[in-house]
């Protein structure tokens, strides 16, 4: 069914970075030249044969940092956009399925939420809760489902009036067997497209988080932590801060690419535009 | 002006009023929602029984959460936003100037955003599909995935440093003449101009694009009209209300992108003071920063609202 050839050059550059950063998240410690914490030279020294990114504000190997770097910023980012997918679309389902005082009161309750700006109401929040890593998750997670949320309750209100699912509901099956066995498989492909964006998001957020320093806490940093490390430098004319970065937002517009191609070619599963 | 039309603003302010309220409240439920004690997570495990007694009483701690909640509520209804754990002060005087350096900033951002969003997003939609639309997308991507640091910085770097032309530290007092106030806030207000724009950009060629799909376009192609003057004459009228809603919406996201913004450029603003104070731990000033930040942005979406309803026709006389 996915015939290589007919992958556009945006979806092959996207799979391919992504990829790359991928695998140098899984491989970190096999990877990287140096260790996370390892202070191998002089401070803020440019990039040379031996640190190929130069090293950062204390003489830690910039390279090993940002390689380290993707497996925090990608573990975090996975986990919180899994936390937020699995919440906001049973949720929805639920919401969408039981209707009722359950669908208005959730739906209200995710109203409010989402007037707030996520990243005010995210640093209200942090402002109490110890920061670790588990914190930060939970926060991400629960802040951004109710985006998930509002998509999978308004696809799941359109699948639950069709024909298949009545049957199913006068067949006698249970809320549960409705929930996954008949409306997750017809709700995949949309939610599948939101999947990549929600991950940038979270990337995002967390990168913003960090670079206030209400991420991840030293000496682990994320891409967004180690902008923080390495700001001072730029009035000096050092470029350190810069890489961290520009690497966030080579991620995002990466996976931006993948997740375009992956909306064309569902909407093409459904008969529409043919661009591979 | 008919009556319909100012029912239905009015029920959009009392609309808004309500939620301000239900924001307040979660603003303070998410401030408790520690399992713990604040007193303890604001001091740390080393403090001593004593130390945390006074913060306690200080705090109104030993006060069940709804009688604290009205107190605070009071407080806020009447403009007393309590003093700053740390350093004592007034927090209602500390936010007066930096709400008015954080409106200047903003504002300036959206001076040079909001046309040049407008006449790019023409643009796009008069040569679609062709280079310019492409180009323009393609940025549109590209800056949607820049994280506001990114921009930020690269705007320091070449602007401050390489080239030494703007301040790479925003510094503005009281009683700044306009003009140096205006060259230093000048990187800032570019940042936060590059982080909305391309949004929207892209919102208000859709918007566009949406109504030159109808029939009456399609009329004024056959009669002959140049394709500009079809997008000025009858598409642009009809796409005000979802533009005027669009900038609107960018308005309120502009508010969030200030808070990294100041950070960056160490500008004396409401991000900077609840970035502080949030590290700090500083519940009462992050509870009231927080609120006013929900407020603005509750604000800019009313106003969409209402501007959407004063700009359509159909909304203005419903049947």
């Amino acid at each position: 069914m996915l015939d290589i050839k007919r992958i556009p050059t945006g979806a092959w550059i996207g799979l391919l970075v992504t990829g790359v950063f991928l695998i140098c998240a899984v491989f970190a410690p096999w990877l990287a030249p140096h260790g996370n914490a390892e202070i191998v030279g002089g401070v803020w020294e440019p990039m040379s044969s031996t640190h190929l990114l130069g090293t950062d504000n204390i003489g830690r190997d910039l390279l090993s940092r940002m390689i380290y770097g993707a497996r925090i910023t990608i573990f975090i980012a996975v986990l919180a956009t899994a936390l937020s997918f699995s919440l906001g679309a049973i949720l929805g389902f639920t919401a969408a399925v039981v209707g009722g005082w359950f669908d208005t009161g959730m739906s209200r309750l995710v109203d409010l939420l989402m007037s707030i700006p996520t990243l005010i109401f995210g640093l209200v929040v942090l402002s109490v809760l110890p920061s670790n890593v588990v914190t930060l998750i939970l926060v991400m997670g629960v802040l951004d489902s109710t985006r998930v949320y509002r998509l999978s309750r308004a696809v799941a209100v359109d699948i639950n009036v069709m024909d298949f699912v009545e049957a199913a509901k006068l067949r006698g099956e249970g809320m549960v067997w409705i929930i996954f066995r008949e409306i997750l498989p017809n709700a995949l492909s949309p939610l599948i497209s939101e999947l990549g964006l929600r991950f940038i998001y979270a990337v995002l957020f967390l990168s913003a988080l960090s670079f206030l320093g209400l991420g991840v806490q030293p000496p682990n940093a994320d891409w967004g932590g180690m902008v923080k490390e390495n700001k001072d430098g730029i009035v000096f004319g050092i470029p350190a801060a810069l890489i961290p970065a520009a690497a966030i937002a080579l991620l995002a517009i990466s996976v931006n690419l993948v997740a375009d191609w992956i909306l064309n070619r569902t909407t093409d599963l459904k008969g529409g535009r043919g661009n591979g | 002006m008919s009556s319909p039309i100012l029912k239905l603003v009015a029920q959009r302010l009392a609309l808004g009023v309500v939620l301000l309220f239900a924001v307040s409240v979660l603003i303070f439920a998410g401030t408790q929602i520690l399992p713990g004690d604040v007193a303890q997570s604001i001091l740390g495990q080393a403090a001593t029984p004593q130390a945390l007694a006074n913060l306690r009483e200080q705090l109104g701690l030993d006060d069940p959460a709804y009688v604290r909640y009205f107190r605070w509520l009071g407080g806020v209804l009447t403009g007393d936003l309590g003093k700053a754990l740390t350093s004592g002060q007034d927090i209602a005087t500390s936010i007066g100037g930096r709400l008015e350096n954080t409106l200047f900033l903003a504002g300036c951002a959206a001076v040079v955003a909001v046309p040049l969003a407008i006449l790019l997003g023409l643009l796009a939609v008069r040569y679609r599909n062709g280079p310019i639309d492409k180009l323009i997308s393609g940025l549109a991507l590209a800056s949607t995935s820049f994280p506001e640091f990114f921009i930020g910085y690269l705007l320091v770097y070449f602007f401050a440093v390489k080239w030494q032309i703007f301040p790479a530290i925003s510094t503005v007092f009281d009683g700044m003449p306009f003009l140096q106030r205006l060259q230093a806030v000048v990187l800032p207000a570019a940042a936060l101009t590059l982080v909305v724009l391309a949004h929207m950009m892209r919102m208000t060629r859709a918007a566009i694009l949406n109504v030159m799909q109808s029939a009456y376009i399609e009329t004024a192609e056959l009669k002959g009209l140049r394709p500009i003057d079809i997008i000025r004459k009858h598409a642009f009228p009809n796409a005000i209300a979802p533009v005027v809603n669009v900038v609107m919406l960018n308005l309120a996201y502009l508010v969030v992108g200030v808070v990294v913004i100041e950070v960056i450029f160490v500008y004396p603003g409401m991000g900077q003071y609840l970035v502080d104070h949030v590290t700090k731990r500083d519940v009462p000033v992050v509870q009231a920063v927080g609120l006013v930040f929900a407020a603005v942005y509750i604000l800019l979406n009313i106003v969409a609202d209402i501007a959407a309803i004063l700009a359509n026709p159909r909304l203005r006389h419903p049947k």
